[in-house]
């Protein structure tokens, strides 16, 4: 692993890629603190980040976009498979080098609390702690980023997947407001994320019996829950949405609260989106 | 070493790999031959555990293949078809980086570094960016990768598709010295080369393997029919008439009349092609007729090749042999 780790970090230097992520969080971070902190002359160092959350959309995909999809265009994936090592390996190594190459500018924009606090009175805690979670979130994110551009060996097609779905999550709460609360419309949103499932069975396991199953499966479930108790589905698309959103969980943070709840819920969106790439790779063996 | 039983691979209803076993030994190389389409690859492919089965197994050195993909990986190197490459690096880097995940270090990894550079001879460009190095170096460094970390076997997925004829020959006496050393399987779709590098040749159609023997034992086997072209100033009926007195003779050809001469082709299922060539002679010269131009015909490889693959329908149309053909000629007329 540490093989893979080392040379995904130097390639990620020895190429623009690394430069370009950090410059334009770097840019974010610096616009933000010069917003807040100086014009607004405001001592939290949150909200700049709470301001940055929205770059995601552009810096992750940087970022995410080449991981996995470049190994399979290039046909070095079958170079990976032939060494001596596992599948978990290969996609922890790249993961783990994506927030090594992330930690960089964060690790800059770290210092910043430090060098307002000289001026006034700064909550060090908050700060630090939504930086965690912003470092957290991020690597969320990244995870996603990863299992997409294993689906894929088209960089600009994984890129294309990840914005919009970060966009998405992103303003999921804001559209939670605007979705039909009632159990009806909760029900149709159900479907279509059946629909969606379905379309992924498909795609990942080439088995229509699996997926047309899993899908009819579902909607009975879910038909047989409606007509028995509707009252069940009342308000559960907009509560999904916001509690889907990883946006969401950070501005928790933001507001001075360590959430450890939040914690373990980014680890858990890490370890699943990991474990969906290492899935996905492992795929490509049995196809 | 290697022991292939039963191996099936399908792709959705297309069986690409259908029930093959061979058994390979160490120490030698083996050619792995076959047209286009006809399951090389992917068969590598399972060999070195990039791609899983249907059905069958695959054991090297008694690990199996994917229960024990640690230990028999460590005894391989591969070289696929597309050599795996990272073009913004330079050969060292990316050599630096297979080794270490051979788990080669320090000492180890330099020493090695320096063997298999010198071994491909590519020295001069190990510090040039590999996007930047021509396609027979780019092989090299594919070829230097395979041998990180001294495996037993050294498997090379068509290693001179691509470069031109004296790359080709560079390539191939860089297989034969590995073949002293390891024990090599290279695919090839040429089969001079394969008749002049492998000890033992496989021969695959559909997925099925239709021969493995040596090469030499392969042309005695199969093609017991001889040829004789011959030359000679006598008419076609004086001809015919001098064949016809000959024991032994199968069928001719008239193959046409060249200034005051004649080209026959003569065919004979018995005996070795010197006989046949003696009756000629002296049938000939009993009627004052020389002969100005005598040639054994010999089988070659590539007669077997055709005729053990034609036996499967389908399994190499004629544009493809043609365009097989005609690129072997060009690498012999070297």
């Amino acid at each position: 692993m540490t093989a893979i780790l080392k040379h995904e970090i130097s390639s990620y230097f020895h190429s623009l890629t690394a430069y370009l992520f950090s410059a334009f969080l770097l840019a974010f971070v610096g616009f933000g603190a010069m917003l807040y902190n100086i014009q607004s002359a405001v001592a939290n160092f949150e909200y700049v980040l709470r301001f940055v959350c929205l770059g995601f959309v552009v810096i992750v995909p940087i970022l995410t976009m080449r991981v996995i999809a470049e190994e399979r265009k290039q046909k070095t994936d079958q170079l990976l498979y032939s060494l001596p090592l596992k599948t978990w390996e290969i996609i922890l190594g790249k993961y783990l080098a994506l927030l090594a190459v992330f930690s960089v500018p964060l690790c800059i924009a770290a210092a910043y609390p430090l060098i307002f606090s000289q001026f006034g009175q700064v909550y060090l805690l908050t700060s630090y702690g939504s930086l965690l979670a912003f470092f957290l979130m991020g690597a969320a994110l990244m995870a996603i980023g990863t299992f997409i551009s294993s689906l894929t060996e088209n960089q600009g097609f994984a890129a294309g997947i990840t914005i919009p779905v970060i966009l998405l999550n992103y303003y999921s709460v804001t559209l939670a407001e605007h979705v039909s609360a009632t159990a009806f419309g909760s029900v149709i949103g159900l479907f279509v994320v059946i629909i969606v499932l379905g379309i992924i069975i498909r795609y990942l396991t080439k088995n229509e019996i699996l997926a047309y199953g899993t899908g009819l499966l579902l909607t009975i479930a879910v038909g047989v829950v409606y007509f028995m108790d509707s009252s069940k589905f009342e308000g559960l698309l907009p509560e999904l949405m916001t509690k889907l959103s990883v946006f969401e969980r950070f501005y928790t943070f933001v507001e001075g609260v360590f959430d450890m709840t939040a914690v373990v819920y980014f680890v858990t969106v890490i370890i699943f989106f990991l474990f969906l790439s290492v899935q996905s790779l492992e795929k490509r063996r049995y196809n | 070493m290697i022991t292939v039983t039963n191996l099936t691979k399908c792709y959705g209803d297309f069986t690409a790999v259908d029930d093959l076993s061979f058994e390979i030994q160490e120490g030698r190389v083996y050619g792995f031959l076959g047209p286009n389409g006809a399951g090389k690859s992917t068969t590598m492919n399972i060999m070195t555990g990039c791609l899983s089965t249907t059905a069958g197994q695959v054991k090297i050195d008694g690990y199996d293949i994917f229960e024990e993909a640690d230990q028999t990986k460590n005894l391989i190197g591969y070289l696929p078809e597309f050599p795996p490459l990272y073009m913004n690096e330079t050969p060292l880097e990316y050599l630096k980086f297979v080794g270490a995940a051979k788990e080669l270090k320090n000492k180890e990894l330099e020493d090695q570094l320096q063997e298999v550079v010198s071994r491909t001879k590519i020295g001069d460009v190990k510090n040039k960016l590999i996007s930047k190095l021509s396609k027979g170096y780019r092989q090299r460094v594919g070829i230097a990768q395979a041998l990180l970390g001294n495996p037993k076997v050294i498997i090379l997925d068509e290693p001179t598709v691509g470069l031109d004829p004296i790359q080709i020959i560079e390539i191939r006496d860089l297989i034969k010295q590995l073949g002293q050393t390891h024990t090599v399987i290279f695919s090839s779709h040429i089969l001079s080369e394969v008749q002049a590098i492998c000890e033992k040749v496989l021969i695959i159609a559909k997925g099925r393997l239709v021969a493995f023997d040596e090469p030499e034992r392969l042309k005695k086997l199969l093609l017991t029919s001889n040829s004789v072209s011959v030359v000679t100033e006598a008419s076609s009926a004086e001809a015919e008439e001098v064949l016809k007195g000959i024991e032994g003779i199968d069928s001719w050809e008239i193959q046409g009349a060249e200034e005051e001469a004649l080209r026959i082709l003569v065919k004979s299922s018995h005996g070795i092609p010197t006989d046949i060539c003696r009756k000629l002679f002296f049938a000939f010269s009993g009627r004052e007729k020389a002969i100005l131009e005598m040639t054994t015909q010999k089988a070659s490889l590539e007669d077997i090749f055709i005729e053990l693959t034609e036996e499967e329908p389908a399994a190499m149309n004629e544009d493809e042999r043609e365009s097989a053909q005609k690129r072997e000629s060009e690498v012999d007329n070297l």
